[in-house]
Formats: structure tokens, C-alpha cells, sequence
């Protein structure tokens, strides 16, 4: 874990130097960044949010549903707020704690990693609610559905971003995912219609991406071609074959090739009826079950066992892992045929998994954002999860601001809401993150001496 | 040498015409080297190229069959009447690949009937064969205007992929290119000649801009340019939506989501006839190809770009600022970039639309590639990509063959490219690769990955050093020790 995720505190050196890190006693060329960031962005809130937001609309906030388990009312339903009021209170409380932060940073003081982490957190949520607060201004928001819609999102990038994390841990650049994704996507389709079995799809999603995968390795590894070239070349090759097939054979019979088909919703007793969290956590289909169980095997797996040590020493020093008898292009090759294969059920998700059938280039760029999101979590499965979450959720909150009714909300054109998505991972790339630590051979064939 | 090349039965032959023939005086090593000449024909690139193609056709073929409804109803008695199958996929393969020539190089339907029209009012001679041949050219024309932008952004994305940076961010530059040459053409009223020229200059600029932020991000904050491009392009396609829906951008009429056309100055003129679209913009495209090879081998600013490209540390070392030219990279990148976007609304688009970059910015990252990052393989590769999807389109409206097909076919093109040893070893020449000398094959191994991205064709010779590899400092050190 601590490999991955480092300390922010300490803003990781650049990848050429991984050892450079200065001592953290020493104030950092870069000390600034963070609060400065943070200042910006609150203020943004305080003039945006908090004095444009329209006099006397207030927004309400829908926390527990009618029918939710919800024993005597412990959670009021609906929570009505002044619009204005409320995001220019989350603002200043926002300032407050850049101020805390540019506090410790000036005067070179050690704030505790946590104790940092939370002050973060707490700041996002604080303006989080405050752009809702500012943008369903006059109307409702259903934090139940928002949130999951977010995880409906969330599932592909996840499944793309740990197909990433899989294989970059070993030292090959997966750029394939956004192929791998459209893959799978088609593959479930095209078998699920054709055995009229919506489990085979789900079966045939990984192997379809798996045809990606193999081709990524083959390029990659066995022939060392430059592997971003690969992976561009491949989601070209991808977009192509699917659409072709999409244009002809499905097209020529949708009933038999490309019939909409939807996986169960597997719903646990008693859970599922837990205000907010209920149904985004207990109330999904397999798929997004799958997804948990991945993320938890695989930090394990990663940063606990063998397996994961050998793979992140093919990722880090092949030379130094073949000398001690690891096969290096081995060990790449299976890394990523196993992450085409997750990012092949990311496929299956925007498929079978929300019930649409095969449409031309589905995945619509979200393979780049899972490659962000698997930079933005520092190569580390929650990390990738997590940031998965973050752009699903500015996705969600896209779609939502969408449907708003006419004469509520901000009015922010819908051009500008589309591209909220990109706008916040073009800032946790380039604000939040900084430099991440890649792994160190990322990207280098390796060829045995 | 020839006779060596007739004996053998290998399919090598495509290759020869272009393999220099070794000189006459030695005459004593020739024999000897009749094996090692063979060699170099099969590692040499014409033979990879050539054989390249031949599979993307191949399989693009498989994908004609296995489309078509007449080959699949055929295929269902096969045994009954096997001819059936074979004459529906002959006639659905090569019907599928003459319309793609007729869309993008001669059509000789047309051809014939002008020639035929203008003879049978009693033309003769060059009267008739001008225009007759004019109009046989015509997708040619077709192809070398849709080339024009597209060699531009692909020499765009040849200054960062030779410099150590995958802007993937063609489209976004090119969008803001287009709206700013579109803007000042429709917005501002300006002489002519200095019309055009203030549009290409905002379009460049503006290009430029575009670019270098991602520069600025990745030199400032570490942001990985694959990253910010790719969100920088959507933010692009999203802000020209926008634009459009704004009365500054789409003039009287509002609920239409186009601009009013560039003024009449703006325009780039015509140079093939009123009848073409081929415009101006072509000699750009060559004045751009020009820049690239000044840029990269002949400037200090080009040289320090490559230095970076290939060791960023060793360059660091030697006293180049490499925030600073990955800044410079990237605005010479996004300004290339926004040229084309600029040429392609003043020669061709006149006016914008929400789709106005179409698959250019993506297209010309594999254009790009296939030109080895080369002036003079990059404006082959364009035309080649251009003829490709006109050909496609023409295949698409005649044949019903989706346009697709040619995405695919030219990802394998590129695909086969990078990779020689895989060409060579499915037509059985994997001897060349492993003849069983451990040091012969860890040569050949090494080589590929050094060269795919860089030029390594005798057009663009002198940047072979500068594949676009950031850490590819040990891959030589492997090859030459090995």
C-alpha cells in the first residue's frame, strides 16, 4: 500500500528520479500548490455559488425515500435549504480550512497524513455541496439516485481503470482499454442474443476483450513496438471491427445479433432498504459485486502475496526481477491478458449490464477516462476505484442537471454540463495529483540479455 | 542478384525494384552476398510495406465476407453448390475494392461518358481528352483535398511524437483552430490576400495556445499530456457546441448550429478547376511537410526538441530546460494542428459545424505513425489515408460496405508496419529474424522497438535517432551489447 499510495505531503519527484524525494522537513519548491488551489476553488464557490445563486429559491435534499428502512424517522425525508445560504456558508467553511492548510504550509508545521487527507475530503464535500446547492437551486436533489446512477457509471470506468492498474503494474501502458471495453461490450451482446442467454454474454465479454489483450501483448510484448502506439492503434482497430459488424450484421438482423438483455438485479434482503446507501450498495447486479470482490482481491493480491510482489518487480526492475529467475515477458503477458479480461466485464457493463443493446463506439472515450482514473489513484486498485467514483459522479451529476425541469436550477448550458466530466479530471490530473510515481519500467519492452 | 531473386520461390519480388543494387566493382563480394542481399530484401521496408497492406486487405477481406448477406446465404449450401459461395465472395470482395479505387483514384465510368459526350459533338483531340481526364481524376482530386488537412495535423503530431510526447489531442486542436480562422473569416471584413493570411495566423495562434496548455500542464504540474490532450479534446468538441448555440457564432440564424460562411477574401482560391474542391491549401500541406524536415533536423530549437525526445535526462545534463521545451513541443504541435484546422474551414468547410473536425485529429495520430513520423513518409501516408476513406465512402454509398472496413484496414496497416518481424514470419521468412545466432536475434529483436516510431525509411533518415521513446535510452545499449 504504501508503495502506491504516497505520502501528500511529500508530492511525489518526477518519474525519472524516484529517489530524489527531498526530506519533509524541507519546505517544497511546490509548498503552494495545494492551498493556493484550494483558495481558488473556494472563492470560485463564494462568488459562483454563493452570490449568483437566485434570491429566496431554496434546494431541497432528498435523503431517505419513502419505503427506505427508516425506523421512526430517525432521518428526516426531504431537508430544505436556502439555495444561497447554504452554498455561501460551505464556502467560507471551505476558505477556513485553505486557510488552515496554507497555515501549515507557510510555516513549514507537519499536519498528520490523516489528519490532512480529512481536511480534504471535508473541503470536497463542502463544495460539492455547494455547487449543488447553487446548481438545483428550486428543485430536488435524490441523493439516493444520484448516487446511483454514479455507481451504474462508475462500474466501467472501475473494471477499465483496474485493467490498467493490472498491467501497468507489470510495465506494459494499456491505452487498449477504451478497445477492450467496447470488446466486451460487444461480445456480451452478440453472444447473449445469439444463445438467447444473458450469462453467457456475461461469460463472453472477457473472452472478446481477452482478442484485444492478446493482440496488446503480442505488439507490445513480443514484438516491442512502442506500446502507446499499440494501444492508439488498437481502440482504432476496435471502433472499427465493431462498428463494421454493427453496421452490417446486426443491422441485418438486430432480433438474432443485437437484442437488449439486462442481468439480474440481485437485491439483498434488509440492506438494499438503507436510506441513501441502500440501493447503490445492495441493490446492483452481479457485475457490480464483481467489482468490489476485484478491487479487494487484487490490493491483496497486488501488495500481500508473492504473485504481487513478482508483478510489481516486472514493473518496477525487470533486469533485477529476471536475474532472480522471474520470467519477465511471462509474467507481462498474463498481467495483461488478465486485465483485458477485467476491462472485458467493464464492457459487459455497459451492455448487459444496464440493459441497452450494441450501439457504434459505445464506450465513447471512456477507456481514457479509466486511464485517468488509474493515474489519478496512483496505480493502486482503490485508488483507481476511487477515483472511478469521482468522475461517475460528475458524469451523474451532469445527467441530472440535464433533466432538471425548466425555470429551477442555475441554467448552466448543457454543452458546458457535458463537459463538467472532463473539466474535473483535467483538474485532479493536473492540481490534485501532481507527479505520480509511475512504475518504473512502464512502457519499456524488456529483452532478456 | 537477379537470378537469386527469380530461383527462389519466395514472395520477395515487390520489394526488389526499389532495393539498391550494389555497385558494379564488386563484383568478387557479390556472390557471396547473393544470401545476405536476399536478406536485406526481406528486412528492407518496400518488401514490409507492401506485404503489410496485402494482409490488411486480406483481412479486410474476411470481414467483406463475412458481412455480406448473399456470401452467408451462399455459405448455407455450401456442399450442395460450392461454386455459389465462391462466386458471391469474388464478386463481394472485388466489387467491394473496385469502388474503393473508383471513389478515391480514377473513375473510369465517368471518364468514358465525358469522353464519349464531348466526342459525339465532335471533339477530338486534347479538347476532349482535358476534360475527359479532368473528370477521371476526379476522386483523386477528391482524395488529395480530404489529404490536405490531415498531412498538416499528422505533421503537427510528428513534432511531439518525435519529441518524447503523444499529444493525443489532435482534435481539440484542430476544433480551436477551425473556430478561430472561421471566426475571424466570417467576423471581420478584411482586404484580400491579407484576409487569409490574418485567418491562418489566428488559427495557428490559437492552435498554438491550445496545445501549449498541455504543454504548460505537463512541464508545470506533471500532467501526462496523453491524459490532458484526450480531456482537452472533449473539452474542445463540447465549447464548439456551445459556440454554436451563441448568436456571436451562428449570425441571424440562431436555431441553425452553423456559422455564416468565411467572407469571400477568406477563402483559400481553387487550383484544379471550379468543378474540385482541391484548394490552395495542398501547397501548405507541402510548405508544412518542408517545415517539419527544417524544424527537426536543420534548427537548434528542433534539435533540442529530439534531445528531449530521446533522454530527457542526458538532456537535462547537456542544459536544456525540458519544461520548457516540452511547452515549445507542444505549441509547435497544437500550432501545426491548428493549421490544419484553419486550412480545412478556409479550403474546404467554409463555414463550422459541430462536426467540423470530423476524424481528422484522431486519423492523422495513425497517419503519423504509418509516415514513420518522416516529411516525406507522412504526405505518402496522408494521401494514402485520405484515398482510403474516400474510396471507402464511394465503397460505402455503392456497395453498402460500411466505411468502417477502412478504420480497420488501416489500423492493421499500421499494426503490420511496427512490427516487421510479424510480416516476415507470415510469409515464412522468420529465418531472417532467428537464423540461430543468438546475437543475429537479439539485433533484430532490439531493432523494432527503436524503430517503429521513428523514421527509418531513407526519406527521414536523419531523425532516426529520435524515436519518440522517453525512456528508450537502454533499448540501444540492449541492441548494440546483445
Amino acid at each position: 500500500m504504501s508503495t502506491a499510495v504516497q505520502d501528500p505531503a511529500r508530492p511525489a519527484a518526477p518519474s525519472s528520479e524516484p529517489r530524489a524525494a527531498a526530506p519533509a522537513a524541507e519546505r517544497q519548491r511546490s509548498w503552494w500548490h495545494l492551498p493556493a488551489g484550494l483558495t481558488v476553488l473556494a472563492l470560485a464557490a463564494l462568488l459562483v455559488f454563493g452570490l449568483r445563486a437566485p434570491v429566496g429559491r431554496g434546494t431541497s435534499f432528498r435523503i431517505a425515500a419513502p419505503g427506505d428502512l427508516n425506523p421512526g424517522g430517525i432521518l428526516p425525508g426531504d431537508v430544505a435549504l436556502p439555495a444561497g445560504g447554504t452554498a455561501i456558508v460551505c464556502a467560507i467553511l471551505c476558505l477556513l480550512i485553505a486557510g488552515v492548510l496554507w497555515f501549515f504550509a507557510a510555516t513549514s508545521r507537519a499536519l498528520g497524513r490523516r489528519a490532512r487527507i480529512a481536511l480534504i475530503v471535508v473541503f470536497g464535500l463542502l463544495w460539492i455541496t455547494a455547487f449543488l446547492a447553487w446548481a438545483f437551486s428550486g428543485s430536488t436533489v435524490d441523493l439516493g439516485s444520484l448516487l446511483q446512477t454514479m455507481m451504474v457509471l462508475a462500474v466501467p470506468l472501475a473494471f477499465g481503470s483496474l485493467s490498467g492498474v493490472l498491467s501497468e503494474r507489470a510495465g506494459v501502458v494499456n491505452i487498449a482499454i477504451e478497445g477492450q471495453l467496447l470488446f466486451g461490450a460487444f461480445g456480451a451482446v452478440l453472444v447473449g442474443s445469439l444463445t438467447g442467454s444473458v450469462w453467457l454474454g456475461l461469460i463472453a465479454a472477457p473472452i472478446m476483450a481477452l482478442v484485444i489483450g492478446a493482440l496488446l501483448a503480442l505488439f507490445a510484448i513480443g514484438y516491442q513496438v512502442q506500446q502507446i502506439i499499440v494501444g492508439v492503434v488498437l481502440n482504432v482497430f476496435a471502433i472499427g471491427i465493431t462498428s463494421f459488424f454493427y453496421g452490417t450484421v446486426m443491422q441485418q438482423d438486430p432480433t438474432r445479433y443485437n437484442q437488449p438483455m439486462r442481468l439480474p438485479i440481485i437485491s439483498i434482503p434488509v440492506l438494499s432498504d438503507i436510506p441513501v446507501i441502500g440501493r447503490v450498495l445492495f441493490e446492483q447486479n452481479i457485475l457490480v459485486y464483481l467489482m468490489w470482490i476485484i478491487v479487494a482481491v487484487l490490493t491483496v493480491a497486488l501488495f500481500r502475496t508473492r504473485w504481487g510482489l513478482r508483478v510489481r518487480s516486472v514493473g518496477e526492475h525487470p533486469r533485477a526481477a529476471d536475474t532472480v529467475g522471474i520470467d519477465v515477458n511471462r509474467t507481462r503477458w498474463s498481467n495483461v491478458l488478465l486485465g483485458s479480461a477485467v476491462a472485458g466485464l467493464g464492457g459487459a457493463t455497459l451492455t448487459i449490464g444496464t440493459g441497452v443493446a450494441f450501439g457504434e463506439e459505445m464506450s465513447s472515450g471512456k477507456g481514457y477516462i479509466a486511464l485517468a482514473a488509474m493515474i489519478l489513484g496512483r496505480y493502486h486498485p482503490v485508488g483507481a476505484l476511487l477515483a472511478a467514483l469521482l468522475f461517475a459522479f460528475a458524469d451523474a451529476l451532469q445527467l441530472r442537471l440535464g433533466t432538471l425541469p425548466s425555470g429551477s436550477g442555475a441554467g448552466i448550458p448543457s454543452q458546458f454540463l457535458l463537459m463538467l466530466p472532463y473539466i474535473v479530471t483535467l483538474f485532479a490530473v493536473a492540481g490534485v495529483v501532481g507527479r505520480v510515481r509511475v512504475p518504473a519500467a512502464d512502457g519499456e519492452p524488456y529483452v532478456k540479455q | 542478384m537477379s537470378q537469386a531473386i527469380e530461383g527462389s520461390a519466395r514472395p520477395v519480388a515487390p520489394g526488389t525494384a526499389n532495393e539498391p543494387t550494389p555497385p558494379a566493382s564488386e563484383e568478387n563480394a557479390r556472390r557471396e552476398d547473393a544470401a545476405t542481399l536476399l536478406q536485406r530484401i526481406a528486412r528492407g521496408n518496400v518488401l514490409v510495406v507492401v506485404l503489410a497492406f496485402v494482409f490488411a486487405f486480406l483481412i479486410g477481406s474476411i470481414l467483406i465476407l463475412v458481412a455480406s448477406a448473399e456470401v452467408r446465404a451462399a455459405a448455407g449450401y455450401l456442399f450442395a453448390r460450392p461454386a455459389d459461395t465462391f462466386r458471391a465472395a469474388w464478386d463481394a470482395i472485388t466489387g467491394a475494392y473496385a469502388a474503393m479505387f473508383r471513389g478515391s483514384v480514377f473513375d473510369l465510368q465517368g471518364f468514358t461518358r465525358v469522353r464519349e459526350d464531348l466526342e459525339s459533338r465532335g471533339g477530338s483531340g486534347s479538347y476532349v481528352w482535358g476534360p475527359a481526364l479532368l473528370r477521371g481524376f476526379k476522386p483523386l482530386l477528391e482524395t488529395l483535398t480530404v489529404a490536405t488537412p490531415l498531412i498538416i495535423a499528422s505533421i503537427g503530431m510528428a513534432v511531439s511524437f518525435r519529441s518524447g510526447l503523444f499529444n493525443i489531442g489532435g482534435t481539440g486542436q484542430l476544433i480551436v483552430g477551425a473556430v478561430a480562422a472561421g471566426f475571424v473569416g466570417f467576423a471581420v471584413s478584411l482586404p484580400p490576400v491579407i484576409h487569409v493570411l490574418v485567418c491562418i495566423a489566428a488559427a495557428i495562434i490559437a492552435g498554438g495556445l491550445y496545445g501549449g496548455l498541455a504543454g504548460f500542464l505537463k512541464a508545470r504540474f506533471g500532467a501526462s499530456e496523453v491524459i490532458t490532450t484526450i480531456m482537452l479534446n472533449w473539452i474542445a468538441v463540447y465549447g464548439l457546441a456551445y459556440a454554436l448555440t451563441t448568436s456571436a457564432f451562428t449570425g441571424a440564424n440562431k436555431a441553425q448550429p452553423t456559422s455564416p460562411s468565411v467572407g469571400e477574401n477568406a477563402v483559400l482560391p481553387l487550383i484544379a478547376g471550379s468543378q474540385n474542391r482541391l484548394h490552395l491549401g495542398l501547397l501548405i500541406a507541402v510548405l508544412a511537410a518542408v517545415f517539419l524536415w527544417w524544424l527537426m533536423s536543420r534548427s537548434a530549437m528542433g534539435f533540442r526538441f529530439r534531445a528531449v525526445g530521446s533522454n530527457p535526462r542526458a538532456a537535462e545534463v547537456a542544459g536544456i530546460d525540458v519544461g520548457r521545451s516540452a511547452i515549445g513541443v507542444m505549441f509547435a504541435a497544437g500550432a501545426l494542428v491548428g493549421l490544419a484546422g484553419g486550412v480545412h474551414i478556409l479550403g474546404t468547410e467554409h463555414r463550422l459545424t459541430g462536426n467540423v473536425a470530423g476524424s481528422i485529429g484522431f486519423d492523422a495520430i495513425t497517419v503519423a505513425l504509418l509516415g514513420r513520423s518522416g516529411p516525406l513518409g507522412i504526405v505518402l501516408a496522408g494521401i494514402l489515408f485520405a484515398g482510403l476513406s474516400t474510396g471507402g465512402r464511394f465503397m460505402e454509398s455503392n456497395q453498402s460496405v460500411p466505411l468502417d472496413l477502412v478504420q480497420v484496414i488501416q489500423a492493421l496497416v499500421v499494426l503490420f508496419i511496427a512490427a516487421p518481424p510479424l510480416v516476415r514470419y507470415l510469409v515464412g521468412l522468420r529465418s531472417v529474424d532467428r537464423p540461430g545466432a543468438p546475437r543475429a536475434r537479439g539485433r533484430r529483436a532490439a531493432s523494432p522497438a527503436a524503430a517503429a516510431p521513428a523514421p527509418s525509411g531513407s526519406s527521414a533518415a536523419p531523425a532516426s535517432s529520435s524515436a519518440p521513446e522517453p525512456r528508450s535510452a537502454g533499448t540501444d545499449t540492449k541492441g548494440g551489447t546483445a
